[in-house]
């Protein structure tokens, strides 16, 4: 089956998984800005992370077939440097108009202060002003149910936000029926130990339904599984649910929540005698 | 939605995982009974019972309450605490 990975971090994998995913039926993947693994010290090392999003990475995704698009910007934990915050979200309209860029993400909160609320602001500030999609990270374990109300609470008092084009990921049981509920799409990360598992995802799926959810691998430098999306697929027939399903789950929902980006100009593989859709097409 | 498998299915299915998984915990627990030292006070231990008994409960929703048992709380005045204005 073709799916869409809407949250995962290439520029930690090697060359050789993206050969791995588009084996596996991956068509196309959603990069959002993440934290390096330690603090960047200036706003030109944020500038050649976005050019490595922008530039590189769909290069790579390319040889094998694959379709690269990303979201910019200082993510949360480095977000306690407001200076540098401030610096980086100035600069960030430079990469707007890359072809790949879907919008603002992965913007959140980390330990729930208030320097990162600040920056959460002003990042939709951001979006808002040149009319981005947002791509939303919740907070770890402890910190996750208390983050992602205090998201929402901050989403929800900016009438200017256009909740179907808020992507809230990381939800798992007790934070995605307060997402859903306001109106915004959800997403599911597969990891090994923290977040979903697959079994957890697909318990989701059959108590809240598949409208406006879907699943990510994030993989990235930590213990990840950049494959764990065809494991949700696997567990999902394991348990008989209808390829129908399924897909909405990993294909029909990311492409319908990318379309609502001017740059999403996805091009699915030709099936036998449909025509390939363009982006346009998706959007209509 | 309407699950495709019965319970039964799903037990036969997934007896022997959910096995695995009850002597994992409970030999996790064996282990930490085992060591040098003691975690009594220790306020995580606390949180396990409290979600081990969530566990055995009837309910449909023990995922959730587990993840609740491991949450810091929200409070709906965090905007004034942390002097950030809503828009």
């Amino acid at each position: 089956m073709d799916y869409f990975d809407p949250h995962i971090h290439m520029v930690s994998r090697i060359t050789d998984d993206y050969e791995t995913l588009a084996k596996m039926g991956c068509v196309g993947m959603s990069e959002p800005a993440f934290w390096a693994g330690f603090d960047r010290c200036s706003v030109d090392g944020f500038r050649d992370y976005f050019r490595q999003l922008t530039e590189i990475e769909p290069k790579r995704a390319a040889q094998y077939g694959l379709q690269h698009y990303c979201w910019l910007c200082i993510n949360a934990k480095e977000a306690e440097n407001v200076s540098l915050s401030r610096e980086v979200i100035a600069m960030i309209p430079e990469f707007l108009d890359k072809p790949n860029v879907l919008g603002i993400g992965e913007i959140g909160l980390n330990k729930n202060t208030r320097n990162e609320a600040i920056v959460f602001v002003e990042h939709l500030e951001l979006a808002v002003k040149f009319d981005q999609q947002i791509l939303i990270h919740t907070p770890h374990l402890e910190d996750k149910y208390q983050g992602t109300r205090m998201i929402l609470d901050m989403l929800t008092d900016d009438s200017r936000i256009d909740r179907s084009r808020v992507l809230v990921d990381h939800v798992e049981e007790h934070t995605v029926r307060h997402v859903l509920e306001e109106g915004f799409w959800g997403g599911m990360t597969l990891y090994p130990t923290t977040k979903c598992t697959p079994q957890r995802a697909c318990d989701i799926i059959e108590m809240y339904g598949a409208e406006r959810l879907m699943v990510n691998s994030a993989g990235d430098w930590g213990p990840s599984k950049p494959t764990a999306v065809p494991d949700f697929i696997l567990e999902m027939r394991r348990r008989r649910h209808p390829e129908s399903l399924i897909r909405q789950v990993v294909y029909d929902n990311p492409l319908k929540f990318f379309s609502q980006s001017q740059n999403f100009r996805f091009t699915p593989r030709e099936t036998t005698g449909e025509p390939a859709r363009t982006g346009a097409a998706l959007r209509a | 939605m309407p699950l495709p498998l019965t319970a039964p299915e799903i037990l036969n299915r997934e007896f022997l995982e959910i096995r695995c998984r009850i002597l994992d915990l409970a030999a996790a627990l064996d282990r930490l009974q085992r060591a040098e030292g003691s975690v009594a006070d220790d306020p995580r231990l606390a949180r396990l019972r409290e979600a081990l008994a969530i566990v055995q409960d009837e309910s449909d929703d023990r995922a959730e309450q587990v993840q609740m048992v491991f949450s810091r709380p929200y409070d709906d005045t965090w905007q004034n605490a942390l002097k950030v204005a809503p828009r």
